[in-house]
């Protein structure tokens, strides 16, 4: 049931709980006291919106950044993730495995916004040993939904 | 002049779904729940596998029968589902789409007079296709009481020493019913016990809810009796691809190749190929369709129950047939003041044969955005014929 009901909230949080319940053939309640205990479990880690700020006319600049760094003893690459995920201008920290270690995505208002992050607080972190950044230019998908979506249905309207 | 056709052919009815079609292609901005396929594109795997297909250039004839891997993945998935075992070089064909499937087993299997029975409410083709063939269809009205499934007493007083085939069509179009293991029981043994055929469209196996599909080819002394007839529109959503297929005994298929082989030559290649990506890697992809067209059979049960609305609850395909004898209008009737009223187009159950008369078909291959629109639509309109009344 959990699973059921996270795969459908994954796709759109803000289903009403008493539909949610017909589509699983459950009732509200069961609904409601999953949904409750999977926020306070800390399942349901959040409820944000899906925008392509692009077509609200809003400019943003997003930046993934490859991070190379030294791991710390004992902590590994978590107090340097940590203090990297702080700034709230970042938007995701992955420990990624291959040529590099961390993976970090970034939103500014402005190139310069971003290109001032990198150089000026990333870089100069003593345990960062390079970084390579790379400014995203059109979103094509985003969280599994596609962005770009094409025209309406071509079927016909009645068929056997 | 001469008359150029044949009195077969101009005897035979359009389709009553024609006749609604031309109606509401008429009709501006009318939105639908009228429709026989997936509303879900085909999965991207298989349409990918399409298209590397033609950039390979595979583009010539296949063998008459289908592409050997085709053929084989089919026979495994049978085994998988039904659990038959079919033998890839002789008991499998594959074909263009079910439909050419039905055409071909009936004019391999029918000499003039022989009789079919068709069950019905049931898809449109089969009475044409085995009047074509020299058939004489017989029509077993099937009952709202008995949630239009057939039932043992039924098929046995149909019979008669010309009946050669049975039509067993589940999970049905257009009642959503399907037929579980302990319903085929005793129609496999009445059509041992007079010696019948029968051909099982399962075209829409995959789509069962919560009920196990069964076939009856899977029951004793019965493989051998029974063309399965099923293919790819409904379950992986590739109804334009045109690619179906017919599992049964080698005697039977051997002599529906030359047909299929003389009139068709084979079904498209690169469907082919691509239908192979499909059976063998997009389980998940039909798992997740069916599971939201369950979601959506829910949602509308709900609603018809909410409005008060009889209708029985389907497990199968992705029709609901409500009754709508309270109304005191033909199904005709009300689909078409429905449509002229909320533009909303359903189909008359007559069109799927007279015991049809007295429900609607409503479609759930619409997304639930579409179909919350038309339930509202729905709502209405039945609240108003309940105070005109
Ligand atoms: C019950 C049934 N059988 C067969 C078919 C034919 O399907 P296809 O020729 O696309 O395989 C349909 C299509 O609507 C159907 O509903």
């Amino acid at each position: 049931m959990r699973k059921q009901i996270l795969n459908y909230l994954e796709k759109n949080s803000r289903i009403d709980l008493a539909e949610l319940a017909v589509l699983l053939d459950t009732d509200e309640v069961t609904i409601a006291n999953e949904v409750a205990a999977m926020e306070r479990e800390k399942i349901i880690c959040g409820y944000h919106t899906l925008i392509d700020w692009e077509k609200a006319g809003v400019e943003l600049v997003n930046a993934l950044i490859e991070v190379r760094v030294t791991p710390q003893r004992n902590r590994g690459f978590d107090r340097i993730a940590e203090r990297i995920y702080n700034y709230p201008e970042v938007t995701a920290v992955y420990l990624i495995s291959g040529g590099y270690d961390l993976l970090v995505t970034l939103e500014g208002k402005t190139l310069q916004e971003v290109a001032g992050f990198v150089s000026d607080k990333l870089s100069t972190l003593e345990d960062v040993l390079s970084t390579a950044t790379y400014f995203i230019l059109k979103k094509y998908k985003d969280h599994g939904t596609i962005l770009t979506r094409k025209t309406k249905s071509e079927r016909m309207l009645v068929t056997p | 002049m001469r008359n150029p056709l044949s009195k077969k052919i101009t005897d035979i009815e359009p389709s009553g779904i024609r006749k609604f079609f031309d109606i509401v292609s008429e009709m501006k901005d009318a939105i639908s729940l009228g429709v026989g396929e997936p509303d879900f594109d085909t999965p991207w795997r298989i349409r990918e596998e399409g298209i590397y297909s033609l950039e390979q250039g595979r583009t010539f004839y296949t063998s008459n029968a289908g592409l050997r891997e085709l053929k084989e993945e089919i026979c495994k998935y049978q085994k998988r589902k039904i659990q038959v075992d079919y033998v890839p070089e002789r008991e499998v064909i594959v074909t263009v789409g079910g439909s050419e499937a039905i055409d071909i087993a009936f004019r391999t299997m029918l000499d003039a007079g022989d009789e079919v029975l068709i069950p019905q409410p049931s898809y449109v083709s089969y009475l044409p296709c085995a009047v074509m063939a020299d058939g004489v269809p017989v029509v077993i009205p099937l009952q709202q009481k008995n949630e239009f499934k057939l039932t043992a007493e039924e098929l046995e007083a149909a019979i008669t020493p010309r009946t050669k085939i049975l039509v067993l069509p589940f999970p049905n179009n257009p009642t959503g019913s399907i037929m579980t293991r302990e319903e085929l029981e005793p129609i496999a043994e009445i059509v041992k016990k007079y010696d019948l055929y029968v051909l099982s469209d399962e075209i829409y196996s995959e789509l069962t809810y919560g009920r196990q599909h069964a076939s009856i080819a899977s029951f004793p002394g019965m493989k051998e009796r029974t063309l399965v007839i099923n293919g790819f529109s409904k379950g992986f959503a590739m109804t334009g691809w045109r690619l179906g297929y017919v599992c049964g005994p080698a005697g039977i298929l051997s002599q529906m190749l030359k047909l299929h082989q003389y009139a068709i030559m084979c079904a498209p290649t690169n469907s082919q190929y691509a239908a192979v990506e499909g059976l063998r890697h997009c389980e998940g992809d039909v798992r997740m369709m069916r599971e939201a067209y369950n979601q959506r059979r829910r949602y509308l049960m709900h609603e018809l129950r909410r409005m008060r609305m009889e209708c029985f609850e389907p497990y199968g395909a992705f029709y609901i047939f409500p009754c709508i004898k309270e109304f005191g209008m033909s199904s005709e009737e009300f689909a078409e003041r429905f449509l002229a009223e909320e533009k909303v187009a359903v189909v008359p159950g007559t069109a799927f044969g007279e015991s049809g008369e007295g429900h609607i078909r409503i479609s759930y291959a619409y997304s639930l955005d579409d179909l919350k629109v038309a339930v509202g639509r729905l709502g209405r309109f039945v609240d108003r014929l309940r105070s005109e009344r």
